[in-house]
């Protein structure tokens, strides 16, 4: 997904990014929407309840693509804001804030999805183990880039710093996880923190997972496109390509109110 | 290309925007040495703007600045100009010596008494050991212009040298600016244009904000 | 160099002026180191297993309380705009920075350090290592700091969005830090983690002040 931003990006104006958003938008949400509909189904009803930990391991097939998301949300960012700053192209930038706070939140849903699964699993919601504290840590790199992008008033100057930040915060993201596991083997947590990978369970385990994983893989790339299609929308409103843009938008209503009448 | 002096300074189609609004531009002006150039305009114009941008401490939006003819690098910058800017510059903790000393030791050698000779050139014989933040505005702005005078350049940036000034202080002021231009440095000055210009020869640059036209 | 001495002795001049803020630092580490006994209870076995933590982290937030000092009062009065456009790279004029608010800072706190592990029962055994710890982690922290308050320097009453930003990357410096005193405790190896801290610091003095460059910059454009 992000080589073809980054493809678009060497190409891209702020028009034509618009134009790429509208085209593929609506198409993309329906595949998402499908995709993760199907592995949400699956995850509840077609995989077999688990001997072990009962009906409770179904969230995880959120849980598990969400952690992914979070993770990989915040090297796109990080990328996005690299190539604004070295190649001063806007768009890379507003893809990079745009993506910010949804990254936060697939991190929110991480830790919250966990704590839901941890608690009939591991009969608490909350331990400090290496992932999940890396994975709060990440939750407040998040909060600062998009902290800080909303605290300077030039939006120039504040899409520049955050961008900074996003690069800082990402290279401290194997720091932190490397140092947290670290002290996590020292003091010797003793519950075995339960089993997430799945790859050695027969498919009909493992496919609701990939089809959730590309449902939320396409969710989020509709959710950064939009977004950063409003600040574009936003930002360049005076533009003329922006002004027809509008002219032919209320005309398509008005078409519509007076078929309505009609009809 | 003309075999001529490239000039001191010189902008081409300098464009600055904030948040989608249009600070200035485009720009097209040039300062040769031994001239001044005024740009005059109303408060919030663009003036601190501009002289900022020339200073490289603001990006241009789009457009060109070159410094004796070579594209615009910070080094060249600092080895060339010196700048005035809004706030003073200088430490009201440290003594009006201290804060000189401190500018003339980053550029060179320190020569004490080529230090005692301009605060007594400025105006501020006396207050060697006041602290800065003692002074009044008008003694704090002689200091800055002290300080840009701490080392040689050939181009002045100067933004409002004349605010805080009383009569005495402007006239100052145009004659530092005579002399230094008559040494054949060249001075670029933002003013809102109330006061009486340096006797030199002088361009003006009207800046506001929808438009500028030199 | 001739410039660096001088940047060196006008921070230091200005710091001597301003000497009494000196103690804030200092206070509010002792005030943590206070209030953990008044909240936990007095008992030495129990307060002793603590003590490393609990002046590892009252040296963390004293830190980040006076981060904010560390370019403002240049940037109020315009004299770092003056800094950007003299013939001193900017990187030199942060390490000088970073070096005076270190020794005004966080040297004091370090000296403090032993009576702190007395109000709080650690065992002496353990003082060298915390001392050590401390030592490399205060220079990480001003370092880190450094790069992040260049950050904020625009923002107005930025004190918290500062903490939120500077937490994440105190982490590591926190872990290996307060855990190899920790491991020293368990009589297990400790001097990994110092000199993991140690690559850090080469790192960081290196590059932190280069980092912080870029981000002044940025901010201050």
């Amino acid at each position: 997904m992000n080589k073809l931003l980054l493809w678009f990006n060497q190409t891209g104006s702020p028009a034509r990014f618009d134009a790429f958003a509208r085209r593929w938008s609506t198409p993309s949400f329906i595949l998402a929407v499908i995709l993760l509909a199907i592995g949400v189904f699956g995850a509840l009803l077609s995989v077999p309840t688990d001997y072990k930990q009962g009906d409770s391991f179904r969230i995880l097939y959120i849980h598990v693509p969400a952690a992914w998301m979070s993770l990989i949300i915040f090297v796109i960012m990080a990328v996005q804001s690299a190539i604004a700053l070295i190649w001063r192209i806007k768009i890379c930038e507003l893809i990079a804030m745009a993506s910010a706070p949804i990254g936060a939140v697939f991190t929110a849903i991480t830790l919250i999805s966990g704590a839901v699964w941890g608690k009939p699993t591991w009969g608490t919601w909350w331990t400090w183990d290496p992932r999940l504290t890396s994975e709060l840590v990440l939750l407040f790199l998040y909060l600062g880039v998009i902290g800080l992008y909303s605290a300077i008033d030039d939006r120039r100057a504040a899409g520049r710093a955050a961008a900074f930040l996003a690069i800082i915060g990402v290279v401290n993201v194997p720091i932190v996880h490397f140092a947290v596991t670290w002290w996590n083997t020292l003091h010797q947590r003793s519950s075995e923190l339960g089993v997430r990978d799945a790859s050695a369970n027969p498919p009909e385990i493992w496919i609701p997972a990939v089809f959730s994983g590309f449902g939320l893989i396409g969710l989020i790339f509709v959710i950064i496109i939009l977004h950063t299609r409003n600040e574009i929308l936003l930002r360049e409103r005076r533009a003329q390509w922006v002004q027809e843009l509008v002219q032919q938008e209320l005309l398509l209503l008005q078409h519509l109110l007076q078929l309505k009448k009609l009809g | 290309m003309s075999a001529a002096i490239a000039a001191l300074i010189q902008a081409d189609a300098l464009c600055f925007s904030r948040n989608a609004e249009r600070i200035f531009g485009p720009l097209d002006f040039q300062l040769e040495a031994g001239e001044a150039l005024m740009v005059k305009g109303d408060n919030g114009s663009g003036k601190t703007t501009l002289l900022r941008v020339l200073a490289g401490l603001l990006p241009p939006e789009s457009g060109e600045i070159r410094l004796g003819g070579k594209p615009f690098s910070r080094d060249t910058f600092v080895q060339l100009a010196a700048y005035l800017g809004h706030r003073h510059g200088h430490k009201a903790e440290l003594t009006v010596l201290q804060n000189l000393r401190f500018t003339a030791s980053l550029h060179g050698a320190v020569s004490e008494s080529h230090l005692e000779t301009l605060i007594g050139e400025c105006g501020l014989a006396g207050f060697e050991d006041t602290p800065a933040g003692k002074l009044s505005a008008g003694q704090n702005k002689r200091l800055s212009l002290a300080r840009l005078q701490a080392r040689p350049s050939a181009l002045w940036l100067m933004d409002e040298p004349y605010a805080n000034l009383d009569l005495t202080g402007i006239d100052w002021v145009n004659r530092l600016v005579q002399h230094h231009i008559a040494a054949g440095g060249g001075a670029l000055i933002s003013t809102h244009g109330a006061y009486a210009a340096p006797a030199v020869p002088v361009r003006v640059l009207e800046i506001s904000r929808s438009a500028a036209h030199a | 160099m001739r410039e660096l001495r001088a940047l060196l002795a006008r921070d230091i001049g200005l710091m001597w002026q301003k000497r009494s803020d000196a103690a804030q630092p200092m206070l509010f580490a002792l005030m943590v180191c206070v209030m953990f006994p008044l909240a936990m209870g007095s008992e030495p076995a129990r307060l002793a297993q603590s003590a490393s933590a609990v002046i590892w982290v009252a040296h963390l937030l004293a830190g980040m309380l006076v981060l904010d000092n560390l370019y403002r009062s240049d940037f109020e009065d315009g004299s770092l705009e003056q800094l950007l456009l003299a013939p001193v790279p900017l990187p030199m004029v942060i390490a000088s920075k970073v070096a005076v608010h270190w020794l005004t800072t966080a040297l004091p706190l370090l000296v403090l350090t032993p009576l702190l592990a007395q109000l709080l029962f650690l065992p002496m055994n353990l003082l060298p290592v915390l001392m050590l710890s401390l030592l490399i982690g205060s220079l990480l922290m001003s370092l880190i700091g450094a790069v992040v308050a260049a950050l904020t320097l625009g923002i107005r009453r930025s004190g918290l969005l500062l903490a939120l930003m500077a937490l994440p990357m105190y982490v590591p410096v926190l872990v290996f830090g307060a855990g190899s005193v920790w491991s020293a405790g368990q009589g297990l190896p400790w001097l990994g983690a110092i000199y993991l801290m140690c690559a850090g610091l080469v790192f960081l003095i290196v590059l932190a002040p280069w980092a912080a460059a870029s981000a002044l910059r940025l901010a201050l454009s």
